[in-house]
Order: structure tokens, then sequence, then C-alpha cells
């Protein structure tokens, strides 16, 4: 198993790696043959996957009469950012804010608590902990959101209701699970003999866990929380039924009002789409590498 | 293995170790899980075991929780809606699973492959995965119009349909958005479970004369069985939350067309007021999701899918 986290990290080192990991694994590739079955399909996805998002990035620079009358794949024939200003207008920026409370108020506890839990998990022993163990692993097959009535009364008894902390709360309940096994998949790979030296050298075990453990999991660590942000700034079950007030949405939340309530100008309520998209497009573009090789590490295991 | 998570079934066994085990020689550690045992234990295992409680009582969202009895479980279950719902919901569940599964696994296999360009098209495959299933619905909606969509843009009358009017359109539309969506995610799992396919095997296959679909067949795919029994247990207990997407996307419709329970359970408890026989719908979702883990479980052999999803 230790072998299988060494194939996606060179992945992280950057842009020569297809040459160099080439060499010890996967002959798929090097078998000579073209996969034409394979790269077909990968083309046609790839259409697939960008003709709608062409579609929606050309439109929302479209008017609202440009929409109705010229072709709908065509770029526009005068493109505007009026519909953009009409998004900003409608109080974007404040939800904007809501979203990143609760995204960072969730997942830095979530992803905190995890390592804890994972270190202890992999770490310790014993029937205590074996328990919460499978706890977790049981969480992993509950539809969580299944457990939204009970998660509304109580929130509603905590005097929570329509209020940001309201999200916050269950979603770092609902994040645990998965994030545990993830980081516990990484602290079993880091070698024993490690442990063994930081434990000779008289460190306890809240000292091991911060100066070995978390930096050698730290790719992992930067991967689940990019995964779990994605999560949280894209939740949409919690906010429409834990909060009220307009100044409170997040901002699927609030791209769903918009759309009610602009459901004719199409090009505006696209550019919702878009802006609500930017800011984890940025993310992505900064961390793709950490989140693709991570996941695909994480989960193959 | 699989012993261990059919004892976690019944959470409150798990819960009830907890006050008299702490002790033990791991107890310089154990206190490490205490504030992610707090949260999940507060807003994962009670709701958990509330939405049982609460399946039984009358409750509508606002007033005082009154018990019901089994008047809420003798309503829903004779409901003729209950027999439509788990139908529509298994429809989605095996649909999706049967579009995403092969079409996940070429795909995976092909963004495998160490070539520069491919890593660059996995880097576009997962663009969808970066949209809210709100913002996707939306975005689709848009899309899927008759007069001013895809299919009036692209000159192909038969993209030019009433999508999301007619039942079995309208279920169409939401496998492929639920592929669109998640179709890259399952691809990069199995990439990762392609990679570690040792290469001395591809080359052992080679001198044997096996041909590419050959090689694919006898020895890619068994190979996979883990990586499949994951990313299936994945897509077929993410399938129960499909809420957002279906929510935004058709309501439901056209007729319940697309009424899957975790929508019927929102319509019936936040619409409807009911939040007893909506809790009925509730923990029928849950009992579904972990009968469908255990039995995966059981297909992988050895443990399956908890076991392989511990790294065990």
């Amino acid at each position: 198993m230790a072998g299988s986290t060494t194939t996606a990290r060179p992945a992280k080192t950057g842009g020569s790696r297809a040459s160099r990991s080439a060499d010890d694994r996967s002959a798929i590739s090097s078998s000579g043959r073209p996969n034409f079955l394979g790269g077909a399909f990968g083309w046609l996805w790839l259409a697939i996957i960008l003709i709608p998002i062409y579609w929606i990035v050309i439109t929302s620079f479209k008017s609202a009469s440009g929409y109705f009358s010229g072709n709908a794949m065509a770029p526009p024939t005068s493109p505007t950012l009026a519909n953009y200003k009409l998004v900003l207008d409608s109080g974007f920026a404040g939800y904007f804010l809501n979203s990143v409370i609760v995204t960072v108020g969730a997942v830095v506890p979530a992803v905190l608590f995890s390592f804890m839990a994972a270190f202890a998990i992999i770490r310790g022993g014993g029937r205590f902990l074996k328990g919460v163990n499978a706890m977790f692993l049981m969480g992993l097959a509950i539809p969580l959101q299944a457990t939204i009535i009970p998660v509304f009364l109580i929130v509603i008894k905590l005097h929570l209701y329509d209020s940001l902390l309201a999200l916050i709360l269950p979603s770092i309940a609902f994040a645990l699970p998965l994030t545990i096994l993830i980081l516990g998949n990484f602290i079993r790979d880091v070698p024993n003999e490690l442990f063994e030296s930081m434990r000779l050298d008289g460190s306890s075990e809240w000292g091991t866990m911060w100066r070995l453990a978390f930096p050698l999991t730290k790719p992992a660590i930067v991967t689940v929380s990019i995964y779990q942000a994605l999560q949280v700034w894209n939740s949409f079950l919690l906010p429409l039924v834990l909060t009220q007030s307009p100044d409170l949405r997040v901002l699927p939340l609030a791209l769903f009002s918009f759309q009610g309530q602009y459901s004719v100008n199409i090009p505006a309520v696209l550019a919702s789409v878009l802006l609500t998209t930017v800011p984890i497009l940025i993310l992505y573009i900064v961390g793709r590498r950490q989140l693709l090789s991570g996941l695909t590490a994480g989960f193959s295991k | 293995m699989s012993a261990v998570s059919v004892g976690s079934v019944t959470p409150s066994r798990t819960g009830q170790i907890t006050p008299s085990r702490t002790g033990r020689k791991t107890g310089s550690l154990a206190w490490l899980v205490v504030p992610a045992l707090v949260m999940f234990v507060g807003f994962g295992i009670i709701p958990l075991i509330g939405v049982v409680v609460l399946s039984f009582t009358n409750w509508d969202g606002i007033g005082a929780i009154t018990p019901a009895g089994f008047a809420n479980w003798g309503s829903v279950l004779t409901d003729p809606a209950l027999p439509h719902a788990l139908w529509v919901t298994f429809l989605v569940m095996f649909l999706s699973w049967a579009v995403q599964t092969p079409l996940s696994i070429l795909l995976g296999v092909f963004i495998s492959g160490h070539q520069k360009y491919r890593a660059a098209l996995a880097v576009l495959y997962f663009l969808p995965l970066l949209l809210s299933s709100a913002a996707i619905a939306i975005a689709y909606k848009a899309l899927l119009d008759p007069n001013f969509g895809l299919g009036a843009g692209l000159g192909l009358p038969f993209l030019s349909q009433n999508w999301l009017g007619r039942p079995a359109l309208a279920m169409g539309v939401v496998i492929f958005i639920v592929s669109w969506q998640f179709i890259p995610f399952h691809s990069l799992i199995y990439q990762g479970g392609v990679r570690q396919i040792p290469k001395s095997m591809y080359e052992a296959a080679e001198i044997d004369g096996a041909g590419r679909v050959r090689q694919f067949f006898s020895m890619t795919l068994p190979q996979l069985k883990n990586t499949i029994i994951t990313s299936s247990t994945l897509m077929i207990v993410g399938s129960l939350t499909f809420f957002d997407l279906i929510f935004v996307l058709t309501g439901g419709g056209p007729s319940d067309a697309t009424r899957v329970l975790a929508l019927d359970m929102y319509l019936r408890g936040f619409r409807g007021s009911l939040m007893g026989p909506a809790s009925v719908i509730a923990t029928i979702l849950v009992i579904i999701g972990l009968v469908l883990a255990l039995i995966l479980q059981r297909l992988g052999g050895r443990g399956g899918a908890t076991s392989q999803l511990e790294g065990a």
C-alpha cells in the first residue's frame, strides 16, 4: 500500500513528471499501440464538458435582446458587462462574504479535528479508538442529507436558526468521515521507524503529531481542505433549510433566488453562475496538481 | 473487518463504548479524537437517532412535537407515492451507475497514460466539479431551452426537445447531468487504480502475446476490482443525495417523474410541514444507504468496501 502514494506524489513536483514517472509504473502508454477507443472518447468527453461551459460564458456577455435574436452558439456581436453589473448590484458581494465565512469556518476546524482524530486512530489502538473509527466509517455509508430534519430541530433548540453558525456546525460534522479516512491513509504511510526515533528522542505523542505527522501529511491536508472547501462552498440543502434572511444567503442559495427573480433574463442568470464559480476556479488553478494527484492517491488505496 | 462495520450499524452500541473504555492503554491518545467525536455525535449520530425518533411523532416544524405512534409509518408505507419514489430513486441510482462506471473506467485508463496532453485534459475534465449542483441545474435549464438553447444553436433539431417537460426525457437529462458532473471525479479514482497496476504484469502479458483488448479484460479490469467497489459505493450512496440538482432542475416533475426519496423528504417536511412522515422517508433513506454499503462490502470479498476505504 505504501507504494500507492509514491506513485502519485511525484506528480506534485511539476511539469517534468510525465517522463519521470512513466518509467516505473503503468505500461498502458508504453505498449506502443495507441489506445484509439480511449483517445476518441477522451476528446469526445472534452467536447461534452466544454460546449456547455463555452455556451454559459458567451451567453453571459450577451444582452437580453442579443440572446433572443442571435444564434445561441455564436459569440455576442456586441459584448456587454451589464449582466455582471446587475448581479453585483444584487448584493452578491455580501453573499460572497457569507460563503467565505461559512467555508473557512467549517473547513479549518473540520480538517484540524480530522487530523487529530486520524492520528489517534492510526497511532493508538484499543477498543475505544476502533469503535470510534468504525463509527466514522459508517458515516461514509449514510446519506447525511437524510438527517436534515433533526439537524433543523437541533439548530432551533440551540437558538442558531438563521445564522451562519447554523451552517458551519453541521458542515464540520458532515466533512469528518471522509477527511479522517483520507488523512488516516496518509498517516499510515509514514514509516514506523520515524515514529520510533521520535519516541526515542523523548518526543511526546502531541509533539510527534505536529513535528512529524503533520509535515509529512501536508499534501494530503491541502488536498482534503480544497475538496471539503468545494463541498461546503457548493452546499445547498443546509442553507436552504437552516437560514431565512436574504442577507444571510450563501452563493448557491443566492443563485437560486436570483434565477427565480430574473428567470427571463438568462444572460444575467448565467453571469451569476459564472461569478459564483470564479473564486473556486482560482483556487483550482492554484491547487489543481495537489488536488488531482492527492484525490487519486487518497481514493484509490 | 466486516464485523467491525456490521457492529457499527447500531449507532447506540458504538456510543456506549465511549465512557467506559477511555482509560485503556491508549488513554494518552484517545483524547485527540474528542473534538471530532463531539461534533460528529452532535450533528451526525444524534440526528441519525433523532430521525428515527421523529418518525414516531407529529411536528409541523414550528409548534410542539407530539407522539404519533406508528401512524406516520402506517400512512407513508400505504401511500402509493412511496413505491413510486423508491422506483425513481433506484432508477436514478442504477442508471447513473450503469452510465458512469464504464465511461469512468475508459476515461480513467486513458488519462492514466503519462502523455502531457492527457494530464491537461484531466485538468479540464475536472471543471464541472467546481460548479455547485444548483449552478449546474440553473445553467442546464437554460441550455436545454428548445428555442434558444443548445439545439437551436447547433442547428440539431433532435436536441430541441421539451427536455424537462416529458417524464422519460427529464429522467434522461438528470442522468446525463449527473454523469457530466461526476464522471471526471470517478475517472480520477480509476486513474489512480490503473497506475497502481505493476508495469511488469503488462510486460509479461506483452511477451505472452496478449493484445490490448485482452490485456484490458483479463488484467486491468480484475486488478481494478477494489477501485470499482470504492467508486461504485461512492456513486450509489451519493445517488441517494441528488437533492439539489433535481430540486432546482425539475422540482421532482414532470408529474413526479424525478421525485426521488431525498426530494420527497424535503417536500413533505419543509413544504408540507409534515416532519413526521418526512422522517419516515429519511429513515428509509438511511436504511437503504447502510444496506447497500453492506452489500457492496460483501461483494468485495474479505471486507470489501470499508476495509478498502480504510486502506487495510
